[in-house]
């Protein structure tokens, strides 16, 4: 600890850290633009400004910049001294002389740190007379808004989306006071990451374009704390409601998870809330002829109470749906009659994963431990398309595994410019083995595109080189066993190696690799930690909740035992191969589907009920590292819409009074889930005897919103399942990280002010970050055991191997019309040396038959992939990725 | 057997009449006054110069639903404001309007005033206290203890009128006027009577039971439709009753040359009606503490000494 | 004393002099322009509509009775998709003119809008445009903005220089 002086009253603060950060986490209210707590220092937008003095006898002093000056024991500052002050407000004078009279139409407008910090500077009256400089936007894709006119030239969209996301299409261009910050040309931003650049834009040049289409003021948003749902990592999000309409997504902070920032999938695939494909009523079908049309709810009940009553009934689960939402189907048809609704393979995975990851030796790291690995070994995941948020750690991972040598230079890590200078492209170890290439393999000292057997092989192989008492892999080639030496000496040099993994490979070998790397390197004594990529935002938690896969279910059908199948939020065609699905649907007399948006199993439905998306609905899900996360409402939905854990508590009779109820219920029958119940205060929690509002404080209309139906405004809604009100009326001060609904304190209109709700700048929430891990590991397990032996390839076959796209390949996010902008076209991934035997080239039409499933796609040729391999897109072509890696027979389509 | 019981039945009929109409004129009347002195026009839309708004305003208060809060006393309640109109139209009994036109002349008449006005302060006290409402509580409150302060030198003011004309009864005192109005003796007596008489019937500058700028409206916050009326009815009564008195006892009642008695009476009573109308048109209501102090501090001991100077100087005469 | 009795007789005085009421609605008031009641949605000096949707007269109304929904039309300039005030709530404070930035929303002297049914007195967008420019003639937000628009390209406004081109590294 260090003691510093700020207007000569003492201050305690942590070492190592800069003035600015010092004094923002103590409260004060210092104005900058160029720093960001994820960014750090650069110096350049002079904003920050404040005195300093040599000792208690100085009275001249001299002005620095606080984030470009070190907290150290003894420093004597003044924010409030009068030319300090001055500065700063000459500072913001000279950087609006540009900036456009433009904040009327301003998406950024009322939530702009470039407002804020005007207003807190002092700065209020224009003396500038002269002309303003003026830009030409571009286009930079359907997620992005370009307004180049108001930039101040801060630099930190560069710094995020070049040094920090590693984006290699953006950039500063021209000189002096015409520097540009855009891409080389017109075209959608490459980098995944690009929606981050929303928020770090201090004003409105880069501004969320869903957002512009349905635009409405921050201060409108009706807000609650919630969780992305668009992959397994459970990023926190704000998501913000207006109109009875999803507006927009926002990054909600979660210092374990997410940190600051989104992926591009999480931010803009919400559309689907919106979506034409909802459905909103329930549905009926009199006899399978008819078309299913919108009852009441009370119809709809009492026939599905009567097909449960008088069927044999079979519930089959999603990894999508909630945990809640699974409990209540597994209460509602008994737990040997419960079914995971993933394949068998997915199902033996995930089963896998979490045993691994019960007794596993080596940690299971939060996001945030992941940006703190030194080095890294990624088998059989591509982890930009995967589970992009981890990928960005692993970046940060690789850059931060440097940091102790420019400190050893005598840099602060905190200084950002010359640590990067000083780093130059040097980057912390990293091998991946996949079957195809993946984004990250810029950045990695060892990449092997291989098939999957071989990268189980790989992994094996390198547990045995760091470890000898790991199983040894028969039949290594030297070359192999060179190159796994080479992986096996970069982890072992590293005190906290990070080994990651998932199921993208369909191979419980590879899982098995993986883990033994991780046990071996825990066996040298190092810090190891091992990671899982999971499918889908609640795979982990359905797999705790057990159960049998589909394929059981389709047996259950078929064998008789069952005749009356509910379906819960699951598109089965998605996750299972298309005949297994037709022979279910087909072999059950009747089908009930709870689900909120129209699919290919909705369609052959007895019965439907509409239920409630993340944002309408409360409910929990649980991320690839085991923790759980809620769901809280943020928009009130349409009369019928409801959690499927409420339509199937009316169902069976046995309503539960609010999620709490349910939960306890499921803390009862399920102690795994104890922590479920810690995630956020309940329904009944009261913070100074008030609920907590979704509005903010400034929402708008509230009497001429529904006036044009009816003048008399009705009486709010009731939340029975969280603290929360749909109200601008309750509690706006000190409240725990998960049920934190906007960030906002005065003076802090932006997303800026997170900061006051930290317990330091960038570190931690007050209160603790949220979440609650549900699995701790015993570290009990010793290595796995059985060495793959080399697959034989097949003769004539190519083995057909799933290429994730970020966009594209997830069900949800792929509705929304600007992610669907973005995901490829179907294609069929070869190897050139594979398209030239076949005698093809790009475009010619391939055919192929995988999974039952004839496909006909265009060729592309990709070097990346490992010969031999075919690669073609999951969720964009119709083979479900739980089905992959297949064999098929690849033929050129012959014309004609 | 006219004169026995027709002629004051017609009487009786001829005061209720009269009296109760006034009561519904007077509104109108101090609404086009109070205008008049504030350089506006009053009501002036229903019926000609608006005469007929007092109509219109008794259709609509008759048409107001008739609500008892359900945390009321109700039978108090409801009778609070019966009790006021009551107690006035009672008092009306000795008043004379003019020789034989009066309802009964009894020897105690100025007496059985008093008692009369003892008995309205029940209204009030018990609609503050049956509406079970703070603001209600406290204007009644403030009616006792007013009534208590008030009613006292009022008593004694009227005392001197009595020592002169050596009779409780009216018809007397208004007889004895001949030659000299009471006002010119007795002016001290009339001055007490008359601010005594305004804080009777709780008028401004004295209106403190219903202030309406710190407790809503007072004793009577709580009603609503006729009842509410009925206060306001029991308060005009209050107004003329305090107007005919002070008529009756200082300026000479029905004497007069030229014209009817009973027309010099009326003339006589509207010009001190019209002075309450130009008091409330003028003066801004007192504290409570001064209202309590210039009755006990100033007007006791100067209704006391009006008592002694005229006893003295009666006694001195004979 | 004396100050109540001369009070009295001032008070007295008053019968004498003038009535200072205006018989409305036989005799119209002159209200000035500056008078705030009904509220109209004006036009720039070229017959666009003003209003450009910055929600900042629906978030100054103490009262919540505006509610908007921007839109955009091809060429880039916004304007409200939705506009609707709830009169049966409006205190004609006036707050949301002071807050409007390019002079749209103006309140006017006409108060005479009174309904026998609430329902009447919610004004969408279509009963609130007007045809002119109001109270504020020759004001256009979008020749002082940044913004391009259709018929008004980058550099173009007033006070601007043109575009930068940011392939030269010379001035």
């Amino acid at each position: 600890m260090a003691t510093i002086y700020i207007d000569n009253q003492p201050y305690e603060v942590k070492d190592g850290q800069n003035l600015l950060q010092a004094c923002l986490s103590l409260g004060f209210n210092v104005p900058y633009f160029c720093w960001h707590p994820a960014l750090q220092s650069v110096g350049a937008c002079r904003q920050c400004a404040v005195k300093q003095f040599k000792d208690e006898n100085d009275t001249v002093g001299k002005i620095v910049m606080a984030c470009m000056t070190p907290a150290a024991n003894g420093t004597r500052i003044s924010i409030d001294d009068v030319e300090a002050q001055a500065f700063r407000a000459r500072m913001i004078e000279l950087y609006m002389t540009n900036h456009p009279h433009d904040c009327p139409v301003c998406d950024e407008g009322g939530e702009c740190h470039l407002q804020d910090m005007t207003v807190m500077s002092g700065h209020n009256y224009r003396s500038y007379r002269f002309t303003k400089r003026t830009y030409d936007n571009q286009d930079l894709g359907p997620f992005i808004n370009h307004e180049m006119n108001r930039c101040i030239q801060c630099y930190r969209c560069t710094r995020f989306y070049n040094n920090y996301a590693g984006g290699r299409d953006f950039g500063p261009f021209a000189s002096h006071n015409h520097v540009f910050f855009g891409r080389h040309e017109d075209g959608a931003l490459e980098s995944e990451f690009s929606g981050n650049l929303v928020e770090i834009c201090p004003t409105g040049v880069f501004t969320d374009k869903t957002f512009k289409k349905h635009h409405s003021r921050a201060w409108d948003l009706q807000t609650a704390p919630s969780v992305c749902v668009h992959c397994g990592l459970g990023c926190n999000v704000t998501p913000g409601e207006r109109y009875g309409e999803l507006r927009r997504i926002r990054n909600r902070y979660n210092g374990e998870v997410n940190g600051y920032f989104l992926c591009d999938r999480g931010r803009f695939g919400y559309e689907f809330v919106n979506a034409e494909t909802r459905v909103k009523e329930p549905l009926l079908r009199d006899d399978a002829n008819t078309t299913l049309k919108a009852v009441s709810k009370n119809d709809a009940l009492t026939r599905v109470r009567g097909l449960l009553r008088d069927g044999k009934v079979i519930g089959i689960g999603s990894p999508r749906a909630t945990v809640e939402s699974n409990y209540a189907l597994r209460a509602l048809v008994g737990a040997e009659k419960f079914y995971t609704g993933v394949a068998k393979t997915e199902h033996a995975l995930t089963a896998t994963m979490i045993d691994m990851m019960r007794h596993s030796p080596a940690r299971v790291p939060s996001l945030r431990e992941i940006g703190e690995a030194d080095a890294v070994l990624v088998l059989g995941e591509d982890l930009t398309n995967v589970a992009p948020m981890m990928a960005l750690q692993v970046y940060q991972a690789l850059y931060r595994a440097m940091l102790p040598e420019a400190e050893k230079a005598g840099i602060p890590a905190w200084n950002d410019a010359p640590a990067r200078e000083f780093i130059q492209n040097r980057r912390g170890f990293m091998a991946i083995a996949a079957p195809a290439d993946t984004k990250l393999d810029a950045f990695a000292a060892v990449t092997q595109h291989i098939a999957p057997d071989e990268v189980a092989r790989l992994g094996f192989a390198v547990a045995h080189e760091i470890d000898t008492s790991a199983p040894v892999v028969e039949g290594l080639s030297e070359e192999a066993r060179k190159i796994a030496q080479a992986i096996a000496e970069g982890l072992k040099k590293a005190k906290r190696p990070l080994v990651i993994t998932g199921p993208s490979c369909g191979s419980e070998d590879v899982l098995k690799g993986a883990f033994n790397v991780a046990a071996a390197l825990c066996a040298q004594g190092a810090d190891a930690a091992l990671s899982f990529v999971m499918p889908e935002c609640n795979s982990m938690g359905v797999g705790l909740l057990g159960g049998g896969a589909l394929e059981d279910a389709v047996a259950a059908v078929e064998s008789g035992a069952a005749d009356t199948v509910v379906v819960l939020e699951n598109d089965l065609y998605r996750r299972s191969e298309k005949g297994l699905v037709d022979r279910l649907l087909a072999g059950a007399k009747h089908i009930v589907v709870i689900d909120h948006t129209r699919n290919g199993v909705l369609e052959r439905a007895e019965a439907v009920f509409p239920v409630a998306t993340f944002v309408e609905g409360d409910g929990t899900l649980v991320n690839n590292e085991g923790r759980v996360q809620r769901c809280i409402q943020v928009m009130n939905p349409q009369e019928f819409v409801q959690e499927s854990w409420r339509w199937l508590g009316e169902v069976c009779g046995t309503v539960w009074k609010n999620i709490d109820a349910l939960q306890a219920e499921l803390v009862k029958a399920l102690p795994v889930f104890a922590g479920i119940t810690d995630v956020v205060p309940g329904a009944e929690a009261r913070f100074v005897g008030q609920r907590l509002p979704r509005q903010p404080h400034r929402y708008s209309g509230r009497t001429s919103m529904r006036a044009n139906i009816n003048v008399h405004e009705p009486k709010i809604a009731e939340d029975p399942d969280s603290a929360f009100t749909f109200s601008m009326e309750g509690f706006r001060g000190k409240v725990p990280g998960s049920v934190i609904p906007s960030y906002w304190t005065p003076g802090w209109n932006s997303v800026q002010g997170l900061s006051n709700f930290q317990e330091e700048v960038g570190g931690a929430l007050c209160g603790g970050d949220p979440g609650v891990r549900l699995i701790a590991s015993d570290k009990q397990a010793g290595y796995a055991g059985g060495a793959p032996v080399k697959a034989e390839s097949r003769a004539g076959e190519k083995l057909v191997v799933a290429l994730a796209h970020v966009f594209g390949s997830d069900e949800l996010s792929a509705l929304s019309a600007p992610v669907a902008e973005r995901a490829p076209k179907p294609y069929m991934a070869l190897n050139p040396a594979d398209a030239s035997e076949l005698g093809v080239k790009d475009g010619d039409i391939v055919e192929v038959t995988v999974a039952g499933v004839a496909l006909a796609l265009p060729v592309q040729a990709r070097p990346g992939l490992a010969v031999g391999l075919v690669g073609v897109p999951v969720g964009v072509v119709e083979v479900p990725a739980a089905q992959l890696p297949a064999w098929g027979v690849v033929k050129k389509r012959i014309e004609g | 057997m006219w004169t026995e019981i027709g002629w004051p039945l017609v009487v009786v009929a001829g005061v209720l009449f009269v009296v109760l109409n006034l009561a519904a004129v007077l509104i109108w009347m101090e609404r086009r006054l109070l205008a008049l002195w504030q350089d506006r026009y009053g009501p002036n839309r229903v019926g000609i110069f608006g005469v007929l708004q007092p109509v219109a305003d008794m259709v609509k208060i008759f048409f107001k639903e008739d609500w008892v809060p359900p945390f009321a006393d109700k039978v108090t309640f409801v009778m609070a404001p019966a009790i006021i109109v009551v107690t006035v139209l009672l008092s009306f009994v000795v008043v004379p309007f003019a020789p034989g036109v009066i309802v009964t002349d009894i020897n105690i008449g100025i007496l059985f005033f008093l008692a009369m006005s003892s008995l309205g302060v029940y209204s009030l006290a018990l609609a503050g206290w049956a509406s079970n409402n703070k603001y209600s509580l406290i204007g009644g409150m403030r009616t006792t203890a007013q009534m208590l302060a008030y009613e006292v030198f009022m008593g004694l003011s009227m005392m001197g009128v009595v020592i002169q004309a050596g009779s409780f009864s009216l018809t007397e005192i208004v007889e004895a006027q001949r030659g000299l109005w009471y006002c010119i003796p007795q002016c001290v007596g009339l001055v007490v009577f008359f601010v005594a008489g305004l804080a009777e019937t709780h008028r401004i500058p004295f209106d403190l039971p219903e202030a309406e700028g710190e407790l809503v409206a007072g004793f009577h916050s709580e009603y609503s439709g006729m009842k509410f009326g009925m206060f306001f009815v029991g308060e005009y009564l209050g107004i003329t009753l305090i107007s005919s008195l002070t008529v009756a006892m200082f300026f000479g009642g029905w004497l007069g040359p030229w014209l009817p008695p009973v027309l010099w009476f009326a003339i006589k009573t509207l010009i001190v009606l019209c002075l309450f109308i130009l008091i409330r048109a003028s003066l801004p209501r007192f504290r409570y503490d001064q209202l309590i102090e210039i009755g006990w501090k100033y007007m006791l001991p100067l209704s006391l000494v009006n008592l002694l100077v005229t006893g003295g100087v009666v006694l001195l005469m004979r | 004393m004396w100050s109540h009795l001369r009070t009295l007789w001032i008070v007295f005085l008053h019968t004498f002099q003038k009535r200072v009421t205006v018989q409305y609605p036989d005799v119209k008031p002159k209200i000035p322009p500056r008078w705030r009641g009904r509220i109209v949605l004006s036009r720039d000096p070229d017959g666009k509509e003003r209003c450009v949707a910055c929600y900042l007269c629906s978030v100054a109304c103490p009262v919540g009775c505006i509610t908007l929904q921007a839109g955009e039309d091809e060429t880039g300039r916004r304007y409200p998709k939705l506009f609707r005030i709830n009169f049966s709530r409006c205190v004609f404070c006036g707050l949301c003119e002071e807050a409007c930035p390019t002079c749209a929303i103006q309140l006017t002297p006409d108060f005479e809008m009174c309904e026998y049914k609430r329902q009447n007195l919610v004004y969408e967008k279509e009963h609130l445009l007007i045809s002119g420019c109001g109270k504020y003639p020759g004001y256009n937000f979008y020749n002082v903005a940044g913004l391009a628009i259709g018929g008004k390209g980058k550099g173009e406004a007033e006070h601007e220089t043109p575009p930068v081109d940011v392939r030269s590294l010379m001035l």
